[in-house]
């Protein structure tokens, strides 16, 4: 860990503001950041600490949705009465995730702003383009068993690492951004997180001196909530794939299906042709081995990894199990 | 007094079964118990010491070179910085376990990525660590050299070959055969409390607390890594927080410690990052083993190979005994055991819980279940069928042999179904389900230990021995031992460990600290109770002690009459070593569940049934065997060592990427032990136990998920990848 500044905020704005400076970052739950400042990963000469800024609110909104504050924790968010009634595939990712005593820690923008966990990023002796430019991805090449299999790039091969967003990701919740002078903007998760083209140290879209203020959920939609994780170590192990699902099913054909992948990207991976895919046929074995080929059309394996492609598919095939079960 | 007691012969005279108090084997909670939960317990970095300077180590990020130029001018300029101490005595590498001297020294001759090259001293810890990472190391880089064991040819390991009969042949005529390569991956010790040191120096006398097993070994390695008489060095250990090996020897923080603190005059502290922990402290090697199994049509074994392929640093004697079981448990006149060590530069493989038969045993008892299968055999059975009745290559008698009795009880208790082993026959949801077994061994080991026991004039005891406890209980027996013999409750009793101002123990390694240090305790109380039996004017066999009388008469204070009795029992194994092969024996059960889609694995319940000799409590040798049987479901699903293909690095070096297994992932288990005397282990008729539990654990699961799911699989752990890959369709 370098020596550091340490400011409090006390408002968006302010936050926004301390950031602007190059070198300056925010801390919440601090549950990620932390640690890689111990290892040197991350050293930032100013550190603003957000944890008394408010915006840890849980609300509904006008529409029926529900707006989540940046600094709800992962535990207040799952265990909240309506996400657990009406998002519940949004309460079981967040679960899956982490240990009771990081979920108590961890706020949802610090969630969705959470680093990878490619050995060769968190490892300062090793190269690494996201975390020093140029310097070249240790992983090609090297232990790659975590990493992508969609949307990697030459420069970098490593996945986002979280739950909370994939979730959110088929919800198609919308991440509230708030800048120094007050104004603000709304992105969908689906579109926060980037690939890693020839930028990969920007994860996500954020640019210096904007805060993520909030996620709002859109209104409850119908249909079944299924959140799977796979996993070597049944709990504190991030996912191999991970899939977040809301599928309804009326007379026997599907009439919603919004999924998100976990696991294989840079992002939560979403693909609107699985959708529309899907909408509209009886649920079948057929059908699904159809969703993963579109899924996996461009899925490319790094060697240790390689077995992603084939569990992305049976996982598939798992989810399509529970709707069957669920919709018998 | 020191009264010396030499064991030729089996102990079948012992007084622990005929005395009054009736403490021994109980399950007595741990006297130290409160203290760790409370946090009242000091570990060695954390007593309070003034003036402590902060130590933290440089660490070489090359694989193989030299240390041309270490920079310190950039990290001397930065706030807070004392010093950055450059030793040729500093250790490159830990210190095998029992090594008694200093491992490599020298570490400007760089081995493996991640050794220590230096040390930076400052006043916080966190001004040394940022120095530690701004110094600048110049190096001349030896480029490529061997990372796997596949680049090198290996060296046979000649001490261990065994060729008898003609195996080739037997394989031939054999009614069944099984000839099977597994492979294992490293494993870390992955001990709660990281390595660490504070060490002391009076310009006379270094003292050094530290986290460390062995204590009498490891106050000669300190020495003669420095340079000093080790009459000057003192080391104390009360508590360790884990250790499973990997604190038998001193490692590299200790040394530095020391040099620090004799170098600048004032306390130094050294504690390791957990990464370094991972990439510098010892690995247990991975393996390649071949087995091959030769049985007649009744399923009796006629011929038996093990081979196997493990790898360490150049320089290391150290090999993995992988066979050391295999060369005893099971018959079989024709036999082949080879074991083959590569020399590549990883960091330093040593022991690391149950160094052996925690691999070997996986490999060989998951070959057994093919056999079993190919046979026609319940796997119990076949193990029943091949119990040899004495040593087979040694012909030596067996000190005690419990596995029949594990076998038959563990399955009963199990519930075992002896019926139909066929595959993928139940399915509940997405689960295949499925049971399977496997045996346990692990050779018993006992050590030359001393312990001092004063009986004191108030009627309480003291116990004095620089044996450690490192959580396995230590504490809680030696003070049962002593309650038994001389008929105090236990909380009348002072354990005092740790400490090498006291005699000599064993120390805690090899799963050999309970056995030999109780012995020594019981050859102390021997003597105390001659001296009181002798002031009462009768016999020791007649001394009846309980509760601080002597029989029905006098109180120990009336009969002490304000003197203590001071003895220091020093006991030695002798020919009972070299007379009988000793060795713990049991047996695993368990029933998994493999997710059709995922092929993840998830153990729903397992139960061990283990022999060790006399249990000495119960509460405490139980939790050794649940915590085996955890190393087992790690071992089997989720443990592994991570190399960089090119340069060897480790690249999961922290707990969240070695994985092993959370609550979530231990069920109920169940532990059964199998209550015997072995006069011929110890002189207390004890066998080692800390280890037995996982030696083994690994295949019954392995079997366990070929039966749910018809997955055969070669290689630990058993990924969901793995499984899929074998899964039928």
């Amino acid at each position: 860990m370098r020596a550091f500044d340490y400011r409090r905020a006390h408002s968006p704005e302010d936050a926004a503001r301390l950031t602007q400076a190059p070198e300056a970052m925010l801390i919440a739950g601090g549950t990620n950041l932390l640690d890689l400042m111990k290892l040197q990963v991350e050293t930032p000469e100013l550190l603003a600490d957000i944890g008394r800024i408010g915006f840890a609110e849980i609300i509904d909104t006008d529409d029926g949705g529900l707006s989540i504050g940046a600094l709800a924790t992962n535990t207040a968010v799952a265990i909240h009465p309506r996400v657990r009634r009406d998002y519940p595939v949004l309460a079981r990712a967040i679960l899956a995730g982490a240990t009771q005593q990081l979920r108590n820690r961890a706020t949802t923008g610090g969630n969705l702003c959470q680093r990878t966990r490619c050995f060769y990023f968190t490892d300062i002796d090793q190269p690494c383009n996201k975390r020093e430019p140029g310097s070249g991805c240790g992983a090609i090449g090297g232990v790659n068993k975590l990493h992508a299999v969609l949307g990697a790039s030459d420069h970098c091969i490593a996945t986002y690492p979280g739950d909370m967003a994939v979730a959110m990701a088929a919800l198609d919740a919308r991440v509230i951004i708030g800048a120094a002078d007050g104004q603000q903007r709304s992105v969908p998760v689906r579109d926060f997180h980037r690939l890693p083209g020839d930028t990969p140290w920007r994860d996500n879209v954020l640019d210096p001196g904007e805060v993520i203020l909030a996620v709002e959920l859109p209104a409850p939609l119908e249909g079944m909530q299924i959140y799977r994780k796979v996993r070597e170590r049944s709990s504190y192990a991030f996912a191999l794939v991970s899939i977040a699902a809301v599928i309804a099913v009326e007379n026997g054909a599907i009439t919603r299906a919004e999924l998100a992948f976990g696991g294989l990207a840079h992002k939560p991976w979403h693909d609107p042709r699985i959708s529309e895919l899907l909408v509209g046929s009886a649920p079948s074995a057929e059908l699904f081995d159809r969703a993963a080929d579109l899924l996996l059309e461009s899925a490319e394996g790094q060697g240790d990894n390689d077995f992603k492609i084939p569990l992305a598919r049976r996982a598939l095939h798992a989810v399509l199990a529970q709707v069957m079960e669920q919709a018998a | 007094m020191t009264v010396h007691f030499k064991q030729d012969q089996p102990a079948t005279d012992n007084r622990l079964d005929t005395m009054a108090q009736g403490v021994i084997g109980k399950p007595l909670p741990r006297i130290e118990g409160l203290a760790k939960v409370t946090g009242t317990a000091p570990y060695a970095a954390e007593y309070v010491c003034e003036n402590c300077a902060e130590g933290v180590l440089v660490t070489a990020t090359i694989t193989r070179g030299t240390v041309v130029r270490v920079d310190i001018d950039g990290a001397m300029r930065m706030p807070g910085v004392v010093a950055v101490i450059e030793d040729d005595r500093l250790i490159a590498r830990p210190a095998q376990g029992t090594a008694n001297e200093a491992p490599k020294q020298q570490p400007r001759t760089v081995c493996y990525w991640g050794q220590p090259i230096a040390l930076v001293v400052a006043e916080t810890f966190e001004q040394a660590r940022d120095a530690a990472r701004r110094i600048a190391v110049e190096y001349r880089d030896d480029g490529d050299v061997a990372v796997t064991p596949a680049e090198v040819a290996a060296e046979e390991q000649e001490d261990e070959t065994v060729r008898e009969g003609n195996l080739d042949k037997a394989m031939a005529d054999a009614a069944f055969a099984v000839d099977a390569t597994y492979t294992t991956q490293g494993h870390a010790s992955a001990a709660m409390e990281p390595h660490a040191a504070m060490a002391q120096w009076d310009g006379r006398t270094l003292t050094v607390h530290a986290s460390l097993q062995m204590l009498n070994y490891n106050i000669c390695e300190l020495a003669d890594a420095i340079g000093i008489g080790a009459e000057n060095i003192r080391l104390i250990s009360r508590f360790v927080g884990g250790g499973f090996g990997s604190k038998l020897g001193i490692s590299e923080e200790v040394v530095a410690a020391s040099l620090a603190a004799m170098q600048l005059q004032r306390p130094v502290r050294v504690v390791m990052s957990r990464q370094q922990v991972f990439q510098g402290i010892m690995r247990r090697s991975e393996t390649t083993q071949r087995l091959r199994l030769a049985a007649n049509s009744d399923g009796a074994l006629t011929g038996f190979g093990h081979e196997a392929l493990v790898s360490n640093l150049p320089g290391e004697e150290f090999a993995e005994p992988v066979l050391q079981s295999s060369h005893f448990l099971y018959p079989g006149e024709n036999r082949e055991l080879v074991l083959k060590l590569a020399r590549i530069h990883r960091m330093t493989a040593g022991s690391v819980r149950a160094p052996g038969e925690a691999v070997g045993m996986p490999a060989l008892e998951a070959a057994m279940d093919i056999l079993a299968e190919k046979a026609g055999i319940d796997p119990v059975e076949l193990r029943l069928r091949n119990i040899p009745d004495k040593d087979p290559e040694r012909g030596l008698p067996f000190s005690s042999h419990k596995l029949a009795e594990c076998l038959r009880q563990g399955a009963e208790a199990f519930g075992w179904d002896h019926g139909s082993r066929l595959a993928r026959q139940r399915r509940e949801g997405e689960w295949w389900i499925g049971t399977g077994m496997a045996s346990a061994a692990r050779v018993h080991n006992v050590a030359e230990a001393k312990a001092r026991v004063t009986l004191k004039a108030d009627g309480t005891a003291v116990v004095e021995t620089d044996m450690t406890d490192i959580g396995t209980g230590t504490y809680t027996v030696v003070a049962q031992i002593v309650g038994e013999m001389l008929g105090l409750r236990p909380e009348r009793i002072l354990v005092d460990l740790g400490d090498t101002r006291h005699p000599r123990g064993p120390g805690s390694g090899g799963s050999w600290g309970a056995a030999s240090i109780g012995s020594a305790v019981y050859v102390a109380c021997m003597a105390i109770r001659e001296k009181l039996a002798a002031q009462l004017g009768t016999d020791e066999s007649q001394l009846r002690l309980s509760d601080g009388k002597a029989g029905d008469g006098q109180t120990l204070v009336e009969l002490l009459d304000g003197s203590d009795i001071a003895q220091t029992g020093h006991y030695e194994p002798g020919r009972i070593k070299d007379d009988f092969a000793a060795s713990g024996f049991g047996a695993f059960f368990a029933q998994v569940r493999v997710n059709h889609y995922t092929g993840e694995t998830r153990v729903d319940r397992m139960l061990g049934a283990f022999g060790f000799g006399r249990v000495l409590n119960a509460k405490t040798a139980r939790s050794q065997c649940l915590g085996g049987i955890t190393w087992s479901i790690g071992m089997a699903l989720t443990e592994a060592l991570e190399f960089d293909p090119r340069d060897g690095h480790l690249v999961n070096r922290d707990l969240a990427e070695y994985h092993v297994p959370v609550h979530r992932d231990v069920p109920d288990l169940d532990v059964i032990l199998i209550e015997e005397r072995d006069p011929a282990a110890s002189f207390i008729q004890a066998k080692g136990i800390g280890e037995l539990g996982m030696c083994g654990g690994a295949a019954s699961i392995a079997n366990a998920i070929y039966n749910a799911c018809g997955a055969r699989i070669f290689d630990y752990p058993m990924t969901p990848a793995r499984v899929l890959a074998a899964m039928p369709d």
